[in-house]
């Protein structure tokens, strides 16, 4: 039996070393916002946070975890849904049908936290999640209107 | 238009439960206690259970809460929220209280189909039934207003609603949609009511949010596979990755004591499933368990083969007519001058980011299933027919879907499998999950064309005749032959028709569309958008083509031949003139410009990029309009237009499978790609509505975007890419 630190939270996991991070939040913890799309790495679905770091769970062995690292789902990025990405995306109607949406929010929120203020160009290089519905356009201005929030609450 | 006085079929109306059961609820003959089943059942909780329904569409709780029902699947295209402006209009409720609900294919085929059709395809959720539900709603609001009446001993006439309030006009007393709806139920729906003039509509029009968001953004909101039942256990599948091809043998025994294995499974006479605890224990066990395929008659079909078939369909000699005016050939004969281009359109997934899955739990008297599908009576009846159950003893669940695109409308394969591993372990709820490399393998695909173009031009450079002659799959040959005209798929021919809502956008003195059907074994689906995506490539590419023959602005080229077209002529006239057509484009960007009426709707882009010396494509820009008629909610519109430039433009840049040894050769995003964020254009877009029709929204503009970043690329590179997907064409000018 593992322990691992997920939103917050220590938790025991009791499964085989080699299962992907990512089935152990859908089905061990019941935490489903983390999605499963491609299985290898890609499409961003399944995007959670390492120690504040954007990490594609579906090719993360749990084995490969320690109890010292941090894991951050959708579920915990924000305590009531007020997260500034949160209400950008509110504000803006960003999801369409939705699937990609954690994965995508995610990616955005671990680039806030490196950049607070990210070019078009930072973002293109670091939200590299797959969206088949194609909210690309609504997901950059989310990611600026959350600037914009993040800095009203500040001042 | 004015006002619209429609009468109501009393049956429509009168068939009605005293109360909206909770079996509105997605877990209604389950004891619900995991969090995910309790998401799942969305607004029908336990008030709602002891509220009597207005009517069909209409319930509202004593609190003033009005819960509107929406027959048809909400994918993300923001279907919900436009069909709950519609009822909501005409109902004249608070919008700020408004919540829905899906009522379940069972449920309306117990009542008479009071929700009519669940299908939602063809971008017909709003044109489809705009109608029907703007008169459920208006029917609700006259029977809200009796009520009022009724208790104050007033006529109605001197009542008016508006917020979900009544108001007694002489007096000024006033009460609310909650209080009265209980009476309201009670009371025979008017015979007639009136439907108000879209000038009066105060909801239809407006860019109000969707109804469907804050969940999307916290993982609250539960998709198929997210569903959690109590006792549910997980199916992984695998298929004969050859098309047509059967399961043989398997060895259970080598992977029944892996972890969490329950139970190896014969499904249907193709596949083999593992159930266990988890998903990713039977998934783990699936790769490892020995299984033997008869590969059957396609083992040795190919993409060249299908190549060899297509070809030999351009030229012919018989084929089924579209369209035809004059006589094509005899006017290419005597035309000054000539050109001929051939195209290419291959296979392309539906690649929906949430992979194909179904829930179900069978027992001898009762089957019931929980999936995404975009049509709810089509998934019952596959349950009924996988179950060996009459649908009356069968139910589905709608789920909200992430993403379907025409994968989970028609075909029902995975529910169909789904209730064929329940029906083997009775009792208990599987929960069926594809891998994505199942979903890549067994898809419904998008149907491979090519086309032949011949385009005659007379002495002063103007089209006199075009000859359209497409090879290739007919998806109604496959999917609905009932819906065939005379053995004729018309639905191949869309784009490109003499009139209706594939219209083409031309007129042609002398025009032949014809269409050589070569069908390979190759399963083809309904794909967003469906033949405009070809078609419009081929035909928009090719005038381009003919005018840059004759040295003409292909804007002027296409005008001379719009006169009769004349909302076709509106949004392109849009988008050159939104795009600066005749000014120069920034230094390195060049212009390309598409038209096209497809799924009612008339749209239109002007696409701007550039190509590197190296070959490297970048789309700066593209400006879109769409006339669909009536715009019910221009932000979602905006939305939809942006979307299907993805989903176009992905196919455009990248979207191909091609057939090894009878399968599928891609397997997943690696082989599959999708565009990025990074290669997204900006997009600007002209919602243009001239009233009078009903028009799509969520597939006619992908139409556009693949043909006018095409043109754009023939400006830039003088390149004319005639085989897609572009990944496999060199465009550098080096």
């Amino acid at each position: 039996m593992a322990k691992l630190n997920i939103n917050g939270k220590l938790v025991d996991i009791d499964v085989d070393g080699s299962t992907p991070l990512l089935w152990v939040l859908r089905e061990q913890l019941g935490l489903t916002g983390t999605k499963y799309s491609c299985g290898i790495g890609i499409c961003g679905s399944c995007t959670v946070h390492i120690n504040g770091a954007a990490v594609r769970s579906c090719i993360v062995p749990v084995s490969s975890l320690k109890v010292s690292e941090e894991i951050t789902t959708i579920e915990g990025l924000s305590a009531d849904g007020t997260h500034p990405l949160q209400q950008a995306w509110e504000e803006l109607d960003v999801p369409q049908c939705g699937y990609c949406q954690p994965g995508m929010i995610m990616s955005a929120a671990a680039l806030l936290k490196d950049n607070p203020d990210p070019s078009d160009v930072d973002i293109d290089a670091n939200v590299t999640n797959i969206c088949r519905c194609g909210t690309f356009n609504r997901v950059r201005r989310g990611i600026h209107l959350a600037v914009d929030i993040n800095k009203r609450g500040k001042s | 238009m004015k006002k619209e006085r429609v009468s109501i079929s009393r049956r429509e109306f009168l068939i009605r439960s005293t109360t909206v059961g909770a079996g509105f609820s997605l877990g209604l003959y389950l004891p619900l206690s995991s969090h995910a089943a309790m998401a799942a059942t969305g607004s029908a909780d336990e008030v709602s259970s002891s509220v009597p329904e207005v009517n069909a569409w209409v319930v509202i709780k004593p609190d003033d809460t009005v819960i509107i029902r929406i027959a048809r699947s909400e994918m993300g295209q923001g279907t919900l929220t436009g069909l709950a402006q519609l009822v909501a209009e005409e109902l004249e409720c608070d919008w700020s209280k408004v919540t829905t609900e899906y009522p379940t294919p069972g449920q309306n085929l117990a009542r008479d189909r009071v929700w009519r059709s669940f299908s939602t395809g063809g971008s017909q959720g709003i044109r489809g039934s705009h109608e029907y539900v703007r008169k459920g709603g208006a029917v609700a609001r006259e029977m809200l207003i009796e009520a009022a009446a009724e208790a104050w001993g007033v006529p109605n006439d001197e009542c008016s609603a508006a917020a979900s309030v009544i108001t007694h006009k002489p007096t000024g007393r006033t009460t609310t949609y909650g209080k009265v709806a209980a009476a309201a139920a009670d009371l025979i729906p008017p015979l007639e009511v009136e439907l108000k003039d879209p000038k009066d509509w105060k909801l239809i029009g407006k860019p109000v949010k969707r109804l469907d968001t804050v969940d999307k953004l916290t993982g609250k909101q539960v998709f198929g596979t997210d569903l959690q039942l109590p006792g549910m256990l997980n199916a992984a599948i695998k298929a004969c990755p050859t098309f047509g091809g059967k399961l043989e043998s398997f060895d259970a025994a080598r992977v029944i004591k892996m972890p969490g294995v329950h139970k190896v499974v014969r499904v249907e006479d193709d596949a083999v499933a593992v159930v266990a605890g988890t998903w990713w224990q039977a998934k783990t066990a699936l790769d490892a368990l020995p299984i033997n395929w008869d590969k059957g008659p396609n083992a040795g079909l190919n993409s060249d083969s299908i190549e060899q078939m297509l070809n030999e369909g351009l030229t012919a000699e018989e084929a089924f007519v579209g369209n035809r005016n004059g006589d094509a050939s005899k006017a290419l004969q005597g035309a000054a001058k000539t050109v001929e281009a051939t195209y290419a359109y291959p296979y392309q997934n539906h690649a929906t980011m949430e992979p194909m899955n179904a829930t179900a739990r069978w027992t001898r008297d009762r089957c019931e299933v929980w999936c995404p599908t975009q049509n709810g009576e089509a998934a019952l009846e596959a349950t009924a027919e996988a179950a060996g159950l009459p649908a009356s003893q069968c139910d589905v669940y709608k789920i909200h879907l992430g993403g379907g695109f025409g994968r989970r409308g028609a075909f029902h394969d995975f529910v169909k499998q789904a209730v064929a591993i329940a029906k083997q372990m009775p009792g208990t709820p599987i929960k069926l999950l594809w891998t994505r490399e199942e979903d890549m393998q067994h898809g419904h695909y998008h149907p491979i064309t090519k086309a032949k173009m011949v385009g005659g031009l007379d002495d002063k450079g103007d089209l006199v005749s075009l000859h359209v002659r497409i090879s290739g799959q007919s998806i109604l040959a496959s999917v609905n032959p009932n819906w065939m005209q005379d053995g004729v798929d018309m639905f191949t021919f869309q784009g490109l028709l003499p009139e209706g809502d594939h219209g083409i956008s031309y007129t042609v003195p002398n025009l032949l569309v014809e269409h050589a059907m070569r069908n390979p074994p190759v399963p083809p689906g309904f794909w967003r958008g469906v033949n405009v995506n070809q078609n419009a490539i081929y035909m928009e590419s090719f005038l381009d083509e003919l005018a840059h023959a004759v040295g003409k602005d292909p804007l002027e080229f296409r005008r001379k031949l719009m006169a009769n077209h004349p909302k076709s002529l509106a949004v392109l006239n849009a988008v050159a003139e939104k795009a600066g057509w005749d000014k120069p484009a920034a230094k390195g960007v060049h212009r390309g410009l598409a038209v096209c009426k497809a799924f009612a709707s008339h749209v239109a882009a002007c696409a701007e990029v550039s190509v590197d010396k190296s070959g490297s494509l970048k789309i700066h820009r593209i400006v879109a309009a769409t006339d669909p008629g009536y715009a019910v909610n221009p932000q979602q519109i905006e939305a939809q237009v942006e979307g299907s430039f993805v989903f176009g433009l992905s196919a455009l840049l990248y979207g191909e499978c091609t057939i090894k040894d009878g399968s599928v050769e891609q397997q997943n995003f690696n082989s599959y790609p999708s565009m990025l964020m990074s290669e997204m254009p900006k997009v600007e877009v002209i919602v243009m509505p001239s009233g009078g029709f009903w028009g799509g929204i969520g597939e006619p503009t992908i139409a556009v975007a693949a043909p006018a970043v095409l043109n754009a690329i023939f400006a830039a590179t003088g390149k004319r890419v005639r085989q897609f997907p572009l990944k496999n064409t060199e465009l550098g000018s080096v």
